[in-house]
């Protein structure tokens, strides 16, 4: 086939519209299409056989097939933002202006330099990477992972972000038929008169399947049930909707094209359909299989029902002289085609022994040579087909004699396509007169209720013809054919490909089985069979009688591989949804959260929450500014949005008896009035939340979680409360929300709050670790005198609605004491100034409260707590337990986060022995030197001691083990 | 993705309305258990290919811990159950039977009534 020559049919074409040219461009050419084709289509009738480059060899290909399960004409679509990789080019309809090009070749499709690979075939055989590789050592990581990581993967990804909109949608039907074929649209019309509410899905435009194409007045058939489809209020018809995956339970996910590749109708380019049936039919259809011939990838040869569809639906020669080459009845309708429609068909090569069938005489009577018991010995051509050497089928491939051909219609059969069937449990059988696997429908997928949720009718179920819809004529049974000839020599099974898009051949499939790998999923991994993107919807048949006969074994006892959605791949555009950008996820915003971002906060997400991290300054640096901020508290006061704490209420007769099973400490000897710090433990010891409990009345406790731990710990509760103490009297309530919370801190914090009034808050009447209800400037409020800083500190906590008003007040009637908004890190910082431990700082989910010396907030006194049987394991009351201490650096730089300290020796994995790690480290603007805490073996025993902690690129830093506590040891500040 | 019904608000819900909370009818072992009890308690678990009876909560819905009696390889649900039974109850034992003949129970005490069962029993 010459390249320019026009491959287009002057009548014909079902689903095009000569009236609309539809201009494109390929690897930089400019095309034209006709409104209603496929991009292969396409391609095909501007001469443009050879479509890609194979992963392995970089042989040249053009598409074998027709539809989804095209493994060889993938392109890259589009431009920046908008390209896509990997898209078969027979489910992509053409689209005005598109811009498309070849993958897996450089520098050029026709040049390719990797196409070398094709002529080392005999050094790259099936595992070949497993052998290859493993030594020397070195080479592999300086040598091999280069090369194959430049060479490795099919296109390349996009690496601007992309413009187009997906949605998502909930779709619910009583009945969803999947497959818009004859037999899905019959069986929806059945569902339809049972008064179900029925959904029908197609993955293409039209509707009809194969029926129109291929059976005599089928579209006059399909017509008339649409028809009749269309008048019903309970049938919902949607094209363009590939079902990619059944799941549990009846859950269906489908993409819908609704501006594919069209980027300017200002609609979503795809939604995303999850749908939940009661029950599912799959009207699937079938795939047809390739046969196994020398040379059966060379372009120009085609499945035969993709050169039919070709000729049929596109008007689109994929030769003008087709050799057909079969071992049953069905491809002889490629024939009678490709008679039709004007061009060549010098031979039908018929692997059987007789054919004599209605569909093959119908041929005969054409003037067709037919050849029976013959095969295909060899393609001659490289780039494309020139002509077919034909031999016996039952012999070795002695050539008998050549003809003459431009393409090849191959037909090895037909298979069932199962993919929906067994994603979800379906289990299959193999029909031996058939020679495929189909649903078995005494062991179909189950629902909740036990019973079958899906059900397979049409071709999906075997039924291949559906004659009772079709008026299919009979046809004779088929010959299986796994290799052609059937003893062929060794060199033509090294030709005769199995996967097309992983180039995997005959000969590595027998390779696997002689050594040793016996089952089918291991021979898959080894070989890469099925493995590429199109997840070998054409090959797994014919690999698997491969795998088969080499293993002297039935094929039902070797079995199919695993069937794993999706059937097509999902773009992460249309599984991401809206979920992207500013609405990725809902976002939590406090009272005070507008002014935060008025004032300038840079944030810090805590859980779904936003926190001001830092309020920089004119053109501050962030560690300019937490400097600033906490130079600020410790000398005058400051304020901190404390809203996102969580705040549980704790409620009945038996909230004591259960506080005191969820913390470490006593909190039901807590009086009323006062607050207490406590540790929340795991059931296996670890400590995963604290924070201040405060008794608000007799039988309520009002108890802090952190920022991130609200909800855990409230699930928490529930948890213990519902399902093991669930005849304790208590009740509970996630109150975060309903309050802000600002923690005023600083020498002059009780000046500034009394200048709001309504409370006394002198010492007297509010010392440290007690709280007070009252009003403080007109607005109710519960004052707790608490502190994580060191400093005088006061939490008041008003209603959320009064939350920004109590924060403005505070600014500006502390004007004068230079009050300061201060953020996260520089609460971080002062707690660690003063030793405080933070849960996923200090704690990381191994670690036990007493790792860090918080033995003082463990009860000896309480018989049980939640953790206190895990904290007795002999793992647990170690002595080398790493222990928290404080670290100074020796040479005054801030040691790195997470670094570990080096012992001396070597495990077994020949790493440097450890003897600590640090858990937090700052800079402290306040002791104007690095401070750090860190888990250290023996710590608490060894004050004093130097360490040396891993640098990462640069030189160990060495510190000093001394007392976490490194300002106001005494605590008389906050006593203030 | 699974759908469950939950006993306490009678909404059948998705998955992604519940959260898992592994298998059901756990003894808890405290302070004074031996190595071997507290071991099986904190870590051992059942994992069964078949019937198995799990804790799930309808923590964005009504926000309670529930029971199901579920078969792990084919999905199928017996039935879902209140959290406050050491047991399955005896109607759900008799679900997963009439379901699963040859199933047995693998404990040995019986489960107390729960209160709702005795009141129903008062009524008659």
């Amino acid at each position: 086939m010459s390249d320019n020559h026009s491959f287009r049919l002057a009548t014909g074409g079902r689903l095009i519209d000569r009236a609309y040219q539809v201009p494109f461009r390929f690897d930089g050419r400019q095309m034209r299409g006709l409104e209603g084709d496929t991009l292969a289509s396409a391609l095909l009738a501007n001469g443009q056989l050879m479509m890609g480059r194979s992963f392995k060899y970089h042989r040249p290909r053009g598409p074998i097939a027709s539809g989804a399960e095209e493994p060889n004409a993938l392109l890259g679509l589009g431009r920046g933002g908008r390209f896509e990789p990997n898209q078969r080019a027979t489910t992509t309809p053409v689209v005005a202006g598109m811009v498309t090009s070849s993958q897996n070749c450089w520098p050029s499709l026709n040049a390719d330099i990797g196409a070398v690979n094709n002529w080392l075939w005999r050094f790259f055989p099936a595992g070949f990477y497993y052998k290859t590789f493993m030594q020397p050592r070195g080479a592999w990581k300086h040598l091999f992972e280069p090369v194959i990581r430049r060479s490795a993967g099919l296109g390349k990804a996009p690496t601007e972000a992309d413009p187009d909109k997906y949605e998502q949608a909930y779709g619910f039907a009583d009945v969803v038929v999947v497959g818009g074929g004859i037999a899905g649209l019959a069986a929806a019309r059945d569902a339809a008169a049972e008064g179900k509410q029925v959904l029908v899905l197609e993955q293409n435009p039209h509707w009809g399947g194969r029926t129109p194409t291929d059976h005599a007045d089928g579209q006059g058939r399909v017509d008339a049930l649409l028809a009749e489809l269309r008048a019903l209020p309970n049938v919902t018809l949607r094209r363009n909707t590939m079902a990619t995956g059944l799941y549990d339970h009846g859950y269906l996910l489908a993409r819908e094209a609704l501006a594919d590749h069209d980027p300017n109708q200002g609609i979503p380019r795809q939604r995303l359909w999850r749908i939940r049936a009661g029950h599912v039919i799959t009207a699937t259809g079938a795939l047809e299989r390739p046969l196994a011939f020398a040379g059966n990838d060379v372009p120009g040869v085609m499945l035969a029902s993709a050169v039919r569809d070709f000729i049929g639906d596109y008007a689109v020669a994929p030769g003008r002289r087709i050799v057909v080459v079969t071992n049953n009845d069905d491809a002889y309708r490629t024939a009678l085609a490709a008679l039709d429609a004007g061009l060549e068909v010098p031979v039908v090569i018929d692997a059987r022994s007789t054919a004599d069938g209605d569909l093959p005489q119908a041929v005969r009577a054409r003037g067709v040579r037919v050849l029976t018991g013959s095969g295909i010995a060899g393609v001659k051509g490289y780039r494309g087909v020139e002509a077919v050497k034909i031999c016996d089928q039952t012999g070795s491939g002695d050539v008998r004699e050549t003809v003459e051909a431009d393409a090849v219609a191959m037909s090895g059969g037909w298979s069932p396509v199962v993919h929906l069937w067994s994603h979800c449990g379906g289990k299959l059988n193999w029909n031996a007169d058939s020679v495929f696997f189909a649903p078995d429908p005494a062991r179909p997928p189950l629902g909740a209720d036990g019973k079958g949720m899906a059900s397979a009718t049409g071709a999906a179920a075997g039924d291949l013809r559906v004659a009772a819809l079709t008026g299919a004529v009979q046809e004779r049974s088929l010959l299986p054919v796994w290799v052609m000839p059937e003893h062929a020599t060794r060199k033509a099974r090294f030709k005769m490909w199995l996967d097309f898009q992983n180039d995997v051949k005959v000969s590595d499939v027998e390779l696997a089985a002689q050594e040793g790998y016996e089952s089918v999923e291991h021979t898959k991994r080894y070989t890469t069979l099925g493995m590429a993107t199109d997840q070998g919807k054409v090959s797994n048949i014919n690999g698997l009688a491969v795998l088969s006969k080499a293993l002297s074994q039935a094929i039902p006892a070797t079995g199919t591989t695993t069937f794993r959605p999706p059937y097509t791949p999902l773009t992460l555009g249309t599984i991401a949804g809206e979920a992207r950008g500013e609405i990725f996820q809902p976002l939590r915003k406090t009272p005070m959260h507008d002014w935060n971002e008025r004032h300038g906060a840079h944030w810090e997400p805590v859980g779904h929450w936003r926190r001001a991290y830092c309020y920089p300054k004119g053109g501050e640096s962030h560690a300019a500014a937490v400097a600033r901020e906490i130079r600020a508290v410790r000398a005058s006061v400051g304020t901190l949005d404390a809203s996102t704490l969580g705040k549980i209420i704790v409620k009945g007769p038996d909230a004591g008896k259960f506080l005191d099973m969820m913390y470490t400490n006593m909190m039901s000897t807590l009086p009323v009035g006062k607050c207490r710090y406590g540790l929340i433990c795991s059931e296996n010891g670890f400590l995963t939340d604290d924070g201040v409990a405060a008794r608000l009345s007799d039988d309520t406790w009002l108890v802090h979680t952190t920022t991130g731990g609200a909800d855990r710990i409230h699930g928490h509760f529930e948890d213990w409360l519902q399902c093991e103490w669930w005849d304790w009297k208590v009740y509970t309530a996630n109150v975060t929300e309903q309050w802000a919370q600002v923690a005023v801190v600083g020498p002059q914090a009780r000046t500034l709050l009394e200048r709001l009034g309504g409370m006394d808050l002198s010492p007297e009447a509010l010392p440290f670790m007690g709280w007070a209800e009252g009003e403080l400037a007109g607005i109710p409020a519960r004052v707790y005198r608490i502190s994580f800083s060191g400093e005088l500190s006061f939490e008041v906590a008003v209603p959320a609605n009064r939350g920004l008003e109590l924060w403005e007040k505070l600014h500006d009637l502390g004007r004068d004491l230079d009050v300061t908004p201060y953020g996260t890190e520089a609460m971080h910082v002062m707690r660690a100034e003063k030793g405080f431990i933070m849960i996923g700082d200090e704690t990381d989910g191994t670690v036990i409260p007493q790792d860090l010396g918080l033995n003082w907030a463990i009860s000896k006194k309480k018989a049980d707590y939640i953790g206190k049987r895990a904290q007795e394991r002999s793992h647990m009351t170690d002595p080398n337990r790493w222990k928290l201490v404080g670290l100074e650096s020796l040479d005054g730089r801030v040691i790195p986060d997470g670094a570990y300290a080096v012992a001396s020796g070597r495990n077994g994995n020949h790493q440097r022995n450890t003897q600590g790690r640090v858990t937090s480290t700052y800079f402290s603007p306040t002791l104007n030197k690095p401070i750090a805490m860190a888990l250290v073996l023996n710590g608490p025993d060894r004050m004093g001691d130097i360490l040396e902690f891993t640098n990462p690129g640069g030189e160990p830093v060495k510190a000093r083990i001394c007392d976490p506590v490194f300002y106001d040891k005494e605590g008389t500040r906050a006593n203030g | 993705m699974l759908t469950l019904t939950c006993p306490y608000c009678g909404v059948t819900a998705e998955e992604t309305e519940l959260q898992p909370g592994g298998e059901a009818h756990l003894k808890r072992f405290g302070p004074g258990s031996t190595d071997d009890d507290f071991e099986a308690y904190l870590f051992a678990r059942k994992n069964p290919k078949g019937v198995h009876f799990e804790r799930w909560r309808h923590a964005y819905g009504c926000g309670k811990w529930f029971l199901a009696a579920r078969d792990t390889a084919n999905l199928q649900v017996f039935g879902t159950y209140a959290a406050q039974t050491p047991h399955p109850t005896p109607d759900i034992v008799a679900l997963v039977q009439a379901a699963r003949p040859d199933w047995q129970p693998d404990w040995t005490e019986t489960a107390p009534a729960t209160q709702a069962e005795t009141a129903e029993k008062g009524a008659h």
